[in-house]
């Protein structure tokens, strides 16, 4: 049966020849910024659902997630070990305070802790996107995609200079069609909800949080960043 | 699909009953006036929109130009990239498609992800008489599902209900739960009851927004989260889509995101954009270890084959088309008994379910054209609207559309038989126009006929002369 449909859907399909029309795109590729205004304009789009900023410099990043977390007081910081990042943020983490967690096995194996332990996710960014505010997730076998989603905090590692000025500059520049990962995204902010009468409210599934710690001036990793 | 006791849908009689309440009325004014404003705010610039609509509408276009090509490089490069595709032909074979692959993994418990497409196919009530719980996970949806309810707003399924209304079903429904009116703690009770189900899930269902044929990503739009974690934390992610949602490539996708978000909720961005383009990779801790997409038809192909009738395939579902309609911003969801309401539900359900059982809805209409300027891919509704008012009454065995002349009645055949022999034979016509003048004080001002008329408006009186008398006693030849 399951042949014999998708022949049927697509013969039915090719009773109609039509002529397919040229698409302009010249509308998306003026939408563009000079270097110094795209982050921001991300801050400020990203500040207007309720993202937050941290400004860091290449030497502090790692101290100044740590300090975020100790006055939060979120005991636990879940990240990848294995990312450049990830090697910088546990090598220059203070022993006191928040507690690092690696992600570092199967979800199978850490499913109760990640959900019932956990308070805050942390991963890098490939960067972000001027127009509309947003980050470009591309979680990996060093990032796990639930990082970003089931913590109540999630704190991004963004370079402040490598932000796109739209999604579709963005896509095009980084060759995103011959090189997506099995999941990619884009997030702009806590997770949110308006059904009830059209009512925000923040925190409905996702993290409750988003936190951006921008960073000028590269993020100091060896290696690529 | 509404509650009513098996009786037929019929608009004028749900739209009354919905007009007659305040409440509700009261409900759809709010939420559509905020809507439409954030909507005009995101749109600012004349220029941007004419020109990002257009480009949306070629993109659409485009795709169901090469609809057959696109969705079979969809699926080759869906299958390479690990993700299984199923065909189907109708509702019940999507159905039964899906409870196949639920069945081979002894999966119970389903968490869904906003899907018009599974609204289409009545999936919860299905998997439900099979023992298969499928829990909607998005707010709203949970909000209409946990009080027996189908969606009254294809982007906002919950908005005809205020938060009393939700306050009262929470207190009842959820054990755990105080009762509340506060936006924020009744969206942190469902956030309690729904983790829960998210961790433990065998199966989570999705809808798709763009399926993109280049790269065989699925595409998912939202703000809550509750896709991502319906499509990642459990084993088995199983998409929906109907067989339009394609897009040629993935540079396509980005104008669509945008005319999608800005229309829908006046959103420059959403939360979360999800590219979905495989299961769980080599070496990847977390994912769904299989990653199914389901294809359907459902009237679609049928559609499609009609030049005009096709454009109806352009929607992307963002519902602006019903914030802007003065029919729908009054009667709310609900009075047009089907899953798709306002004017895009106009065209489509008559078109998928037959105009026999449906042409009410293409009657349910102005023809003021709001819907048609607010249409980020410029679907011509208020056209499609009088074609398939046509399709309705008139009999053409050469028409693909399904049920077309099965709205057709006798008196309204005979009336304009009458009207067409007056007006081509000029003596009658004049007889006829004769006669009414000089009987004008005889026919009675209330004619029941005419009640839907005369019932809020003065009757109409003709004059005491025609026109062609007056036009010849001031001397117009041939008058």
């Amino acid at each position: 049966m399951p042949e014999a449909a998708r022949e049927k859907i697509l013969a039915r399909l090719r009773t109609r020849q039509r002529e397919a029309p040229v698409s302009d795109f010249g509308v998306m590729a003026r939408k563009t910024w000079p270097a110094a205004e795209r982050y921001p304009l991300l801050k400020r789009m990203m500040e207007s659902v309720q993202a937050e900023f941290l400004e860091a410099a290449a030497a502090d990043w790692p101290k100044v997630i740590h300090a975020f977390l100790t006055k939060e007081k979120l005991a636990t910081l879940l990240y990848g070990p294995e990312t450049p990042a990830g090697r910088r943020l546990a090598g220059e983490w203070p022993a006191a305070g928040p507690r690092l967690v690696a992600y570092d096995r199967p979800v199978e194996e850490f499913k109760k802790e990640l959900f019932e332990e956990i308070d805050a996710g942390f991963t890098t960014t490939l960067g972000g996107i001027a127009e509309t505010g947003g980050l470009i997730v591309w979680p990996s076998p060093q990032e796990p995609r639930l990082l970003s989603l089931v913590p109540p905090v999630h704190v991004a590692l963004l370079d402040a200079v490598r932000i796109h000025d739209t999604f579709w500059a963005a896509m095009r520049s980084e060759r995103w069609s011959q090189r997506l990962p099995p999941n990619a995204l884009l997030i702009s902010g806590p997770s949110k909800t308006a059904d009830i009468e059209q009512t925000l409210a923040y925190g409905v599934h996702g993290p409750r949080r988003l936190v951006v710690v921008a960073v000028r001036g590269g993020l100091g990793l060896s290696g690529s960043g | 699909m509404t509650a009513e006791t098996g009786a037929s849908p019929d608009f004028r009689r749900e739209a009354s009953k919905a007009l007659a309440d305040p409440q509700l009325r009261a409900n759809f004014r709010r939420a559509m006036d905020g809507l439409m404003a954030k909507r005009a705010a995101m749109f600012a610039d004349p220029a941007e929109w004419r020109q990002l609509r257009a480009l949306g509408a070629s993109i659409r276009a485009r795709a169901l130009a090469r609809l057959p090509e696109l969705l079979e490089r969809l699926e080759e490069r869906c299958a390479s990239n690990g993700i299984r595709v199923h065909w189907a032909e109708t509702a019940g074979d999507a159905n039964a498609a899906v409870l196949e692959i639920l069945r081979r993994h002894g999966a119970t418990r389903v968490v869904k992800g906003k899907s018009m497409v599974s609204e289409e196919m009545g999936l919860n009530e299905f998997l439900d008489r099979r023992g298969i719980e499928c829990l909607e996970s998005d707010l709203g949806e949970y909000i209409i599902q946990l009080d027996g309810e189908t969606p009254s707003h294809i982007i906002m399924p919950a908005i005809h209900k205020n938060r009393q209304q939700i306050a009262r079903l929470f207190g009842r429904k959820i054990r755990e739960a105080r009762y509340t009116e506060d936006v924020d703690q009744l969206t942190a009770i469902a956030r309690r009851v729904l983790r829960k189900k998210f961790y433990e899930a065998d199966a989570g269902i999705s809808g798709v927004n763009f399926a993109v044929a280049e790269t065989g990503t699925l595409c998912l739009v939202e703000n809550e989260g509750n896709g991502r974690m319906s499509t990642h934390v459990p084993p088995i992610h199983i998409a929906l889509m109907g067989i339009e949602k394609v897009v040629e490539r993935l540079e396509d996708v980005p104008p669509l995101y945008s005319l999608l978000t800005r229309s829908a909720t006046g959103q420059a961005i959403t939360t979360y954009f999800n590219l979905v383009s495989g299961p769980r990779g080599t070496g990847e801790k977390d994912g769904p270890r299989e990653v199914h997409l389901v294809i359907l038809d459902n009237g679609r192909s049928r559609i499609h084959g009609d030049a005009e009738l096709g454009e109806t395939l352009k929607c992307i579902r963002c519902g602006a088309c019903m914030n802007h309609c003065p029919v729908y911003t009054r009667v709310g969801g609900h009075a047009y008994e089907t899953m798709y309401p306002g004017p895009i539900g106009k065209i489509l359900i008559p078109q998928t379910e037959g105009l026999a059982r449906r042409h009410d809805l293409v009657e349910a209409s102005s023809l003021c054209g709001a819907c048609v300027e607010a249409c980020p891919v410029e679907i011509p509704i208020t056209e499609l609207l009088i074609r398939l008012r046509k399709e309705a009454v008139r009999r053409d065995a050469s028409s693909g559309v399904l049920e077309g002349g099965e709205a057709q009645s006798r008196l309204e055949t005979l009336v304009w038989s009458l009207w067409k022999t007056a007006h081509v034979h000029p003596s009658l016509y004049r007889l006829l126009g004769w006669a009414l003048t000089r009987l004008r004080k005889v026919v009675p001002a209330r004619l029941p006929v005419l009640s839907a008329w005369t019932s809020v408006r003065a009757a109409p009186r003709p004059a005491p002369r025609t026109l062609h008398e007056i036009a010849r006693d001031h001397g117009v030849p041939d008058a």
